[in-house]
């Protein structure tokens, strides 16, 4: 059994309200925190941690920190992006839904950390109800004085405040998040400057994913030494995972970074295979955006190592045969997939969730969609994968927010891994192996005898 | 003071120059176009893409090249960056791509296009672009809206450059004037089609670099290459009254604002003398001007063919087996009117 740390109560019944999330050592870092510890203390602990975002890019909490602005007489904030919609990514949901309180103490702890009074959880609108938890949980820790003045008579205010936003994708990159939080239009920023410097309201503001502010609160709690014991490389600590596809046990795993891929997919602990007894065709490990990996190098890399759960591993070899850890959206597919189909939707969605702003990412998403519908329907021709190719090519890192890339790369991924797919399909339509379960996958069950 | 080299080209320029500007203190080939950026109004630019180009040192303190093309319009420059532009095919292809994506979606109406003549679009497209697209589907189109009675709004031909909604937003009062959807189907909006009724709402029209948002008292009244431009300037109470006018004979078709190379309006001018001060006895002249770039027919690219021309006469001398190629005299020369 890995370690959990997140976790590691989720299962407890009432672990959401306040009196047994404190029953079983709930809010024990805030005390310590405020009672033992100075800000730069803490954040000397979570860069010792190497504790790194958890929201996809992975760069290092610790560092992001350490570049927070500080002048005088400008208030900061501390934001909590919570606008969780990478297709395949589902993990801070349901940290948020079990153990909201969790959440709560790391933005405690990270505004007291980063001396914010004010701080926010910016978190997406279809999570509607999750945003009533986390209400009911702000309004019992107002109560026990755990947030407002003086919390726990230490000195300290803090006034945190969720905010539903509309239900975009877009709202989950960084400046569009602040844009929207002022109230605006959701686009993103041009950066410089970025939000360590002028951030919300033009102050200097730290935006950091659920799950970072989340493990902040283990690695107040038992130090970042210990966190850092965890885990393989520069990858430190746990990874909450978001499995999903035709596997026998979706849901979110709590990771030690470093688990072999093998083991995650295969053993009991954690998805328990293949569905139906299946082979494995091919994963996209790190939410929608990242490169699929066909079987052979998401088990191993091309060097023939095992292939870790862990930001270097999945890293190894680049895009030419690796991908990223990203936001953990573990997608795996079966040998019945289609990965025109599968591309198309991903396609489709980057489109649809396009803000407009620059030219690239408007324009060339909607013609990939439009290219990727007319081969579905059987009128693709072989070049229009050179095509694909090459439009993919104009949008990655011509934009001005990561959306580019990540209309991109899926794109440029499924062409390099899976070309003959695309000209199979183009030339003979689509190639299915299990004919009994396509027809149940296409509704025409009556077709099956 | 920094010190910023582009495509070879040293220049000391203010600390918080943008790429761009120093460009533009160097003028030239090297100049990145720009569709969106504007250097009058705040927060412009960054969007278009078209000026992107490469960094290759990032300053003499952290010379680390940036790994990706930046938007030179809103990238200030370092102490010692140096900078790639023309001299760069990766930013070269990148611009190519570029242009494609903006004419996905434009319909290519230049033959009944007012901005014909004096787009920018068109210019951009006949310096970066290809002569034919790839895109196979249909383009996006939208019914013409009434913006006032004096300007009309043809989204089908936007490039969505926020142009006209940094107007709205910093030089005239009361925002009705912004940005609906989202994606490739945003779309240029006045609150459900509230007509912007202010002094300075005429402006938009100068600044759209494409046929979008046009003059009404000027529609189809005449190509812009048959009017013939001329400074002018006039008392008036509201703005500055430094205006240009465009004359077809003896009549003066339209009035815009000065611009300058860049196509960029000098100063912005009301709609009183815009759009009701037609008449040569309202205003003083000043003398005719030389538009200078921002028209294709302006700037004479058709010079382009005698170029060709000697291209070919040159290859045709080339030849192993002499003058075997004949076009005829004066095939290409566009002085020739009679063959």
């Amino acid at each position: 059994m890995g370690k959990k740390i997140l976790l590691a109560n989720d299962h407890i019944e009432g672990i959401r309200f306040l009196d047994t999330y404190r029953k079983h050592g709930g809010y024990a870092s805030l005390e310590k925190a405020l009672k033992s510890m100075t800000p730069e203390q803490i954040v000397e602990e979570v860069k010792t941690s190497g504790l790194r975002g958890r929201g996809g890019a992975g760069f290092p909490t610790g560092m992001k920190w350490s570049f927070l602005a500080k002048p005088e007489g400008v208030p900061r904030y501390v934001v909590c992006n919570a606008d969780e919609s990478e297709p395949g990514t589902f993990k801070d949901r349901y940290l948020m839904e079990r153990i909201p309180h969790l959440l709560i103490e790391g933005m405690i702890l990270s505004s007291y950390a980063l001396g914010a009074k004010t701080s926010y959880i910016y978190i997406r609108g279809e999570y509607f109800y999750v945003a009533r938890i986390l209400e009911q949980a702000i309004d019992e820790a107002y109560a026990a004085g755990l947030l407002g003045k003086n919390i726990l008579n230490s000195g300290f205010d803090l006034d945190l405040y969720v905010q539903i936003g509309a239900g975009a994708y877009i709202c989950g990159e960084e400046t569009a998040l602040l844009e929207s939080l002022e109230g605006k239009r959701g686009n993103p920023r041009i950066k410089p400057p970025f939000p360590a410097i002028a951030g919300l309201y033009g102050c200097p503001t730290v935006v950091n994913n659920v799950e970072t502010i989340a493990a902040v609160v283990p690695i107040v709690n038992e130090g970042g030494a210990a966190y850092a014991a965890i885990g393989v490389g520069n990858s430190k600590g746990t990874k909450l995972i978001s499995a999903s596809g035709h596997i026998n046990k979706p849901g979110v795993y709590e990771i030690e970074l470093g688990v072999p891929v093998e083991e995650f997919i295969y053993s009991d602990e954690y998805c328990g295979g293949i569905r139906n007894g299946k082979k494995l065709k091919a994963v996209v490990a790190g939410g929608s955006s990242v490169p699929i990996l066909p079987t052979e190098l998401i088990l191993n890399t091309a060097a023939g190592e095992p292939r870790l759960m862990s930001y270097e591993s999945l890293g190894d070899g680049g895009f030419a045969t690796g991908t990223m850890l990203g936001s953990g959206g573990f997608i795996v597919m079966d040998e019945d997939t289609s990965i025109v189909k599968n591309l198309y939707t991903f396609a489709r969605f980057y489109h649809h969730e396009s803000c407009g702003q620059c030219s690239p990412c408007r324009e060339g998403t909607g013609w990939m969609e439009k290219i990727l519908h007319k081969i579905l329907h059987g009128h693709g021709t072989l070049a229009d994968v050179d095509l694909l190719w090459d439009i993919q090519s104009k949008i990655e890192g011509k934009t001005i927010c990561p959306l580019g890339e990540a209309a991109a790369w899926p794109v440029a991924a499924a062409i390099r891994h899976f070309r003959k797919e695309f000209e199979d399909f183009i030339r003979n339509g689509e190639h299915v192996n299990d004919v009994k379960h396509y027809y149940r996958l296409n509704n025409l069950t009556a077709l099956i005898n | 003071m920094a010190k910023v080299t582009i495509d070879g080209i040293e220049i000391e320029v203010p600390d918080g120059t943008t790429i761009l500007q120093a460009a533009r203190m160097i003028g030239g080939d090297i100049v990145p176009p720009a569709m969106c950026y504007y250097s009058k109004l705040k927060t412009s630019g960054g969007y278009c893409r078209t000026c992107l180009v490469k960094v290759s040192k990032g300053s003499e303190k952290d010379p680390r090249p940036m790994p990706k093309p930046v938007a030179s319009c809103r990238t200030t420059v370092m102490d010692g960056m140096e900078v790639l532009n023309i001299t760069s095919p990766e930013v070269l292809e990148a611009r190519a791509g570029v242009v494609e994506m903006l004419l996905l979606n434009h319909p290519l109406d230049c033959p009944v296009c007012d901005q014909a003549g004096e787009c920018h679009l068109q210019d951009l497209a006949y310096e970066h672009g290809k002569a034919e697209t790839r895109y196979e589907f249909p383009r996006r189109e939208f019914e013409k809206i009434d913006i006032g009675d004096k300007v009309q709004l043809h989204m089908t031909r936007c490039i969505m450059c926020f142009r006209c909604v940094k107007v709205a937003d910093q030089i005239t009062d009361g925002r009705v004037h912004g940005v609906i959807n989202r994606g490739d189907a945003a779309e240029i909006s006045t609150y459900i089609e509230k007509a912007i009724d202010n002094d300075f709402s005429g402006n938009v029209i100068d600044v759209c670099p494409v046929g979008a948002l046009t003059d009404k008292t000027f529609r189809f009244k005449s190509r812009v290459w048959y009017t013939k431009p001329v400074d002018a300037h006039r008392d008036c109470p509201t703005c500055s009254g430094n205006v240009r006018l465009w004359y077809k004979g003896e009549d003066v078709a339209r009035v815009t604002a000065r611009k300058d190379t860049y196509g960029e309006a000098e100063e912005w001018i009301c709609n009183s003398c815009r759009f009701d001060h037609k008449k040569t006895s309202d205003w003083v002249i000043e003398g005719p001007t030389k538009v200078d770039r921002h028209s294709v027919i302006s700037a004479n690219h058709y010079e382009n063919l005698r170029m060709l021309k000697a291209s070919i006469d040159r290859q045709r001398e080339s030849l192993p087996h002499g003058d075997k190629v004949n076009l005829g005299t004066g095939a290409l020369d566009p002085n020739n009117e009679e063959k």
